[in-house]
């Protein structure tokens, strides 16, 4: 599948590994958190990019410890209807402060990137349509924001408060 | 009341064009019905058993006349003319057009008002005290709040896409008018020993097919905290919140099955990480928020207001109105003036385009451009001068929104129920009508005194029926009508859910059964006492014998 990342299609250079595949002695692979957890010393051993599958009941404070050595952690929207991933990736990004990729993957609407990179997703495994267009309208859908999150915009609120202040100068 | 700056403005503006594309991909079949309908509710739009229903939020239930006059427009311009008022301060269409809807919003958005999230899995309109601002028991205007949580809660990315629809409502007085113990959450202002106003954080209370009543976890939250700490709840419910069965997804089965001392400790520990961050409310942007809600510029008024003094002695009508439509204001020498949408044999809570213009008038003559819309569906003229009044019952008498009923045996809450509704097993709008038509003697409504009917059509609730003094809720047997009937349900600080008196009435007995109730009523009350009062000294015996001994 096409990866959307930084608002283009790329290839996916992440490899998903499947719990009964034999580890490779190098490329970047993906394990699901079950793999994560039996096999966690063998894995960090390795020199090669590491990534974690979560599902969306996974706790993601298990990750926590090991987060600055984790390049990837994917999140997984069963249904698009199924929002727990979104308090995942937050949880992730402004909690435990994780750093690399944040990859969406599953039932991913392009009518949710918005919601989704505002909760820190910056790769995305989008179903269907045309995820550049659909990129490009979640970037600038909405010129304003109510919510502080991760994503380092301003909420509306902190935008009145700069304006009140350059007012008082 | 708040008006929408350049950001607000560019906001809604923006949605309405991204729901214009949506519709525009939907009707291409770029995106399947079942991509579309979460789009669709998260911008108010249902699809009913006739035609798609718009539903328009009405933040705590607080209008300008101009927004007043716009809901006109949209009745006119892309309804059949009339709009119907909900339980939850928002407003219905219930003929609107897919291809139609983009342009009605347009529309609303110029009078800065919008659909958003009145539908859907997410954080839905908040809600107040109707008489929040003017009420003369208030800590603080509780739509200060309820604006920064409108705002916190709108197009919110993490909580779009919740286990299942999500409710808060807030009073700023111990008089609880916003029923919040009956609300996913609830928030009741009151002050701490220092004297500082915070909130009593209610969770998991809600009607539907499980009612519950809701739990404190925080007996106080002091204010600037209001929305970490509804971003840690909602955060709980969104990971915990269970998904598996839509009947149990609210959060109050979560706190149920959890426990309320397990559900606190959870909410805690999440708010611990997000306490004093970005969501601390500084000072600063309360006030800001604040200053929309200040009192409007009063005009001194005499002490004595003579034309209302003499009709009220010369005209019975004037003077029964003012005893149950008009309470007391805190500003003296004005009062508020409730508007019953309920007139006799009238469906609850419908007002036409020109009933809408006409409240529109009024409000810009005698109430300072400001409407409000009730949860009981009514709606309220709050600012007017005591000298005033005898114009304003003038006025309302001409459009049929004076009949003097407020908190009476007509005063019905009904919800769409079959007439108009896909999830309904029975009808609840010509129940109403009945029983308003059979009470229509208004001295004798008075005789029997409050009384709060609500009728639901189906086990969902809407009707509120659960909390009503007598609550009916529609059922299918077989394909036929009948109406179960609860008693003793009560929305207020004293809250309590109704209990089911006995077997469901058909449909062509439920006014006999109503008016057997009432009769027993009148038979063992002792002085003082209303309905409620009495259900809860005697209990169900005597209502019951009665009923099912004449049935």
């Amino acid at each position: 599948m096409p990866l959307l990342k930084g608002g283009a299609l790329i290839d996916d250079p992440w490899q998903r590994l499947a719990d009964d595949t034999a580890l490779p002695a190098d490329g970047a692979v993906i394990v699901s958190f079950a793999r994560w957890r039996a096999e966690r010393e063998v894995l960090l051993a390795r020199s090669a990019p590491l990534g974690v599958l979560l599902k969306n009941t996974d706790p993601v404070d298990a990750l926590a410890p090991d987060i600055a050595r984790l390049q990837l952690i994917a999140l997984e929207f069963p249904k698009f209807s199924d929002g727990r991933a979104y308090s995942q990736a937050r949880l992730l990004r402004e909690r435990y402060r994780f750093g690399g990729e944040l990859r969406a993957t599953g039932h991913v609407l392009p009518d949710q990137l918005h919601h989704m990179r505002r909760c820190g997703f910056d790769a995305f495994e989008v179903a269907k349509g045309d995820p550049v267009t659909a990129w490009r309208r979640a970037v600038h859908t909405f010129s304003a924001v109510y919510q502080p999150t991760g994503d380092g915009r301003a909420p509306v609120s902190a935008l009145r408060r700069r304006l009140l202040a350059a007012a008082a100068d | 009341m708040y008006r929408y700056d350049e950001y607000d403005h560019a906001f809604v503006a923006e949605r309405v064009a991204q729901f214009r594309d949506q519709v525009k991909r939907r009707l291409a079949g770029e995106i399947t019905e079942d991509e579309f309908k979460p789009l669709r509710l998260q911008n108010g739009l249902y699809l009913q058993l006739h035609a798609y229903m718009l539903r328009i939020a009405i933040p705590y239930g607080t209008l300008s006349s101009k927004q007043m006059r716009t809901l006109a427009h949209i009745a006119r311009r892309y309804d059949r003319g009339y709009g119907h008022f909900t339980t939850r301060q928002n407003l219905q269409f219930n003929w609107i057009k897919l291809e139609d809807a983009p342009d009605a919003l347009a529309d609303l958005a110029k009078a800065e008002m919008h659909a958003i999230q009145t539908s859907g899995n997410c954080i839905r309109n908040t809600t107040a005290d109707h008489w929040a601002g003017v009420a003369i028991d208030e800590i603080e205007d509780p739509r200060i709040w309820c604006e920064i949580i409108r705002q916190w809660s709108t197009v919110h990315p993490e909580f779009s896409f919740l286990p299942r629809k999500f409710k808060i409502a807030v009073t700023g007085s111990p008089n609880d008018r916003a029923a919040v113990r009956v609300h996913d959450i609830g928030l009741r202002m009151l002050r701490d020993e220092n004297g500082e106003p915070g909130f009593e954080v209610i969770v998991g209370g809600g009607l539907g097919r499980t009612p519950m009543i809701g739990k404190t976890i925080r007996p106080f939250l002091p204010k600037q905290h209001l929305l970490s700490y509804l971003e840690a709840i909602l955060r709980v419910y969104n990971r915990y919140g269970r998904r598996d069965n839509i009947y149990k997804a609210r959060i109050k089965i979560l706190v149920h099955e959890i426990g309320a001392e397990e559900m606190r400790r959870q909410v805690e520990e999440e708010w611990e990480g997000l306490r004093d961050g970005a969501l601390d409310l500084p000072a600063d942007v309360v006030a800001g928020i604040g200053r929309h809600f200040a009192p409007p510029r009063y005009q001194p008024q005499p002490t004595i207001a003579t034309e209302t003094e003499r009709l009220r002695f010369e005209n019975r009508d004037f003077a029964l109105w003012l005893r149950s439509n008009v309470v007391a204001h805190r500003q003296p020498g004005h009062a508020i003036v409730n508007l019953s949408l309920k007139p006799e044999g009238g469906p609850p809570g419908d007002a036409s385009a020109a009933q809408m213009d006409a409240v529109a008038d009024l409000a810009d003559a005698y109430s300072c451009g400001e409407i409000r819309v009730t949860h009981e569906q009514n709606l309220v003229l709050p600012h007017v001068a005591v000298a005033d009044l005898p114009a304003v019952w003038r006025g309302l008498t001409l459009i049929g929104f004076a009949t003097p009923n407020l908190g009476l045996v007509s005063d019905i809450i009904a919800c769409p129920g079959l007439d108009y509704c896909a999830l309904a097993n029975a009808r609840a709008i010509p129940v109403a009508q009945r029983i308003s038509q059979h009470f229509a003697d208004l001295a004798r409504q008075h005789d029997i005194g409050e009384l709060k009917i609500k009728i639901s059509g189906c086990i969902n609730a809407c009707g509120h029926h659960h909390v009503g003094h007598i609550g009916i809720l529609g059922v299918d047997k077989n394909g036929t009508e009948f109406y179960q009937i609860t008693l003793g349900g009560h929305a207020g600080d004293d809250v309590s859910l109704g209990s089911i008196l006995g077997p469901a009435v058909p449909a062509d007995q439920v006014v006999e059964a109503i008016d057997s109730l009432v009769r027993t009523y009148l038979a063992v009350r002792q002085d003082g006492e209303r309905f409620l009062d009495t259900y809860r000294r005697v209990g169900n015996t005597p209502f019951k014998e009665r009923l099912y001994a004449t049935a």
